[in-house]
């Protein structure tokens, strides 16, 4: 029983002036272990909602989350979660961040050193090691979240607009990073963007999301996450497939943007 | 509407008052404008290059676009000395830079008087101007043999001097004699003549009054020159003031500052936690503390005195709660400042509510304490040197209260810039402390 459920998951917000949104509506998805899923959707269809449900931050009006076979009831090391910029501790140095998991887990020196200097190679910040992570780049910054997330090797990454804040060359090349770590580390990771081409290059799934009430509207499985590991996305952008998936794409939540500035004008 | 009345007319008043200094003010701004004119023209003189950073447009609320100019620092740090150096007449300034002082020698001018009869007399007053430091008597002058007879008069310097110049003539007051002329020019009473050395008066009564020309000068007792406050700085480092040394009296009032805001700090940190992680505790004491907060620490000195007396306890509790309030603000507005997804990172990485607390909560909130305790020594520090004025046996607050009821306004400067001093150097040292033990201060 491995492998991630999300099972009818509905989510209503009550307001304090007795108004209610309903960010969530019988949401459900299944992820094998291992798998990539990008999810798309205008903003305020609930994206960050479904990701805080499957980190344990929210607890939903209806349905369930289920990992390894076990129901999920508050947040949990076995769910890593990468945030958009600034959830690093700027008062500890690149080391401490990355070793804050095994830290908090108690684990001895020795090993925690390994891990964190392993880590530190793969993300390629060796020697910004004892640097205070307000000293690096936006781009080196997220990579110190990616690597804090992997040291405590969890199942599942939620990854919620990990480089939204980046510039476009930082950006491709942070794309391929987290291409490369997929495959080699085997996690399974759910990736929210508003990036039409990032959730394709980065999806083997593809989720797209319609809001009021929040819920699926259609889903890609996608071959542009396996063809781009270790290769140049932008010879993968070249792909005949990917212009035509991402026009379809494109004009769909063209479609639903507009239909929400309609129905505001009305109301 | 009584009331606003009598508002009004205080207003009228200052405006009045305001008025007659705005000449002053807008002399000031000439002279910096005159001296940035004078420094842009050497430096485009020194370095003819373009200079691109004059192209930078200020960006409001950037603080980074406009930095400070040393120059223009000390410029005026040394005007506001040469000033103060020039209008008390200082040794330590060469004597043509100084504004005119008060007329100090001998000179002496002629009065005339009329009889009865008609015929007229002059008589020779001659007036001793005295140096405040060394009194002198009336000069001594022969009397003369005509109608009217010569007089003297010794006068220190800023004063003036009544003389009744025509008792000792042949023809007096009594005799219906009146002085109808001071040195050649005709006065009734009620008038006066201007003279080059100063002043002479008719008062209504017949009576001279002489008044030697006070110049810009500042009289010490309004303002002493530089030299005179720094020798009472030595002076009262070496034999103390009021049976107590100058450390001693400044240990105490920073011994006072210390122990309160440390005092205050221990309590208002805990309560400020407590207010940021529990809504009771926050229901709690926000009434309190958001009452507590407007009230100036000045405004409880009464009460305290009152409840503790003057003695270091009653300090110490004002200090202490000075400092409390915005430490405990300080130490809330940390916790609840804390980024969600700090929060969220911590706990997704395994962390107990206990260790988030521990190695995200407190060390996040550190610089919101460090801005706190920077405003509250700040705070502390004006408070105790109020206290002090008003009641207190040592004391930076305590000697320039006591030294201003014997009219030592040296000793009044002195301890002035003494507070001034510390205060900066209070300030100096939080922002050190700041930088090395929060450098992350502001780069979330
Ligand atoms: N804590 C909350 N309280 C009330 N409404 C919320 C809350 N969180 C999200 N919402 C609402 O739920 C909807 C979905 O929000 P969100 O998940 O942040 O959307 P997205 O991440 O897709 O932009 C929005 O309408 C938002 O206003
Ligand atoms: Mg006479």
């Amino acid at each position: 029983m491995t492998g991630l459920t999300i099972d009818h998951l509905s989510m209503r917000f009550d307001l304090p002036n007795g108004q209610a949104v309903q960010a969530l509506k019988d949401v459900s998805l299944d992820l094998k272990a291992g798998e990539l899923m990008s999810v798309l959707g205008p903003s305020g269809c609930g994206k960050t909602t479904l990701l805080n449900i499957v980190a344990g931050f929210l607890a939903p009006t209806d349905g369930k989350v289920i990992l390894n076979g076990k129901t999920v009831r508050g947040p949990g090391a076995e769910r890593g979660m990468v945030f958009q910029q600034g959830a690093l501790f700027e008062w500890m140095s690149v080391r401490e961040n990355v070793g804050f998991g095994p830290s908090m887990k108690g684990m001895n020196k020795a090993k925690k050193k390994e891990i964190v200097d392993h880590l530190l190679d793969v993300v390629g910040l060796r020697d910004f090691k004892e640097k205070a992570v307000y000293e690096l780049s936006g781009g080196m910054q997220q990579r110190v979240a990616l690597a804090r997330c992997l040291a405590n090797d969890p199942d599942v990454i939620l990854m919620d607009e990990p480089l939204g804040a980046l510039d476009a060359l930082t950006r491709e090349k942070m794309q391929g990073l987290v291409l490369k770590l997929w495959k080699e580390t085997g996690k399974t990771i759910i990736l929210i963007t508003h990036s039409v081409e990032e959730a394709l290059l980065l999806g083997e799934r593809l989720v797209v999301m319609a809001p009021r009430p929040g819920r699926i509207h259609r889903e890609y499985n996608l071959p542009f996450a396996e063809m781009g590991v270790n290769k140049d996305l932008r010879e993968v952008k070249k792909h005949p497939d990917f212009a035509k998936t991402r026009e379809e794409i494109l004009s769909m939540i063209w479609d639903m943007e507009e239909e929400i500035m309609g129905r505001t004008e009305k109301a | 509407m009584d009331l606003l009345g009598k508002l009004g007319g205080e207003l009228v008043g200052v405006l009045g008052t305001l008025w007659t200094i705005f000449p002053f003010l807008v002399g000031y701004v000439l002279v910096i404008l005159g001296t940035l004119a004078i420094w842009r023209g050497v430096r485009r003189f020194l370095r003819p290059k373009h200079d691109f950073g004059s192209l930078k447009t200020v960006t409001f609320g950037d603080e980074s676009s406009v930095t400070s100019n040393t120059a223009a620092s000390v410029i005026s740090i040394a005007l506001i000395f040469l000033a103060w150096g020039a209008f008390t007449g200082s040794r330590l300034l060469p004597g043509f830079l100084h504004v005119p002082g008060p007329f100090v020698g001998q000179t002496e001018f002629t009065y005339a008087i009329k009889t009865p009869d008609g015929t007229t007399a002059d008589a020779t007053v001659t007036v001793l101007v005295y140096p405040a430091g060394a009194p002198a008597d009336d000069p001594a002058v022969e009397a003369g043999t005509g109608i009217a007879r010569n007089d003297s008069v010794a006068i220190q310097e800023y004063r003036s001097s009544l003389l009744r110049a025509q008792d000792n003539d042949q023809v007096t007051k009594d005799d219906g004699a009146e002085i109808v002329g001071v040195d050649g020019k005709a006065i009734a009473p009620g008038d006066s003549v201007r003279l080059g050395w100063g002043r002479v008066a008719l008062t209504p009564k017949g009576t001279l009054n002489i008044e030697p020309s006070k110049g810009w000068q500042m009289e010490p007792i309004w303002l002493p020159a530089p030299e005179a406050v720094w020798a009472r700085f030595i002076e009262i480092s070496k034999e103390g003031y009021r049976n107590s040394t100058l450390a001693e009296h400044l240990g105490y009032s920073l011994f006072r500052v210390i122990v309160g805001f440390v005092l205050g700090a221990i309590i208002g940190i805990p309560l400020g936690y407590a207010m940021g992680l529990s809504d009771w505790f926050r229901g709690w004491f926000d009434p309190i503390v958001e009452f507590m907060r407007p009230v100036p620490p000045l405004a409880l000195i009464p009460l305290v005195i009152i409840w503790a007396g003057i003695g270091e306890t009653g300090k110490i509790i004002l200090l202490f709660l000075a400092a409390l309030w915005i430490m405990a603000i300080g130490a809330r507005s940390g916790v609840s400042g804390v980024r969600i997804s700090k929060v969220h990172a911590a706990y997704s990485l395994g962390a107990s509510k206990w260790q988030i607390m521990r190695h995200v909560i407190i060390p996040n909130s550190l610089p919101e304490i460090f801005t706190a305790a920077r405003v509250a020594m700040g705070v502390c520090w004006g408070t105790v040197v109020a206290a002090e004025l008003v009641a207190a046996e040592k004391g930076a607050g305590m000697m320039i209260m006591v030294a201003s009821k014997f009219q030592s306004t040296d000793i009044v400067l002195m301890g002035i810039i003494l507070i001034g001093l510390i205060g900066f150097g209070i300030d100096l040292l939080m922002r050190w402390a700041e930088r090395v033990l929060v450098p992350w201060k502001g780069k979330g």
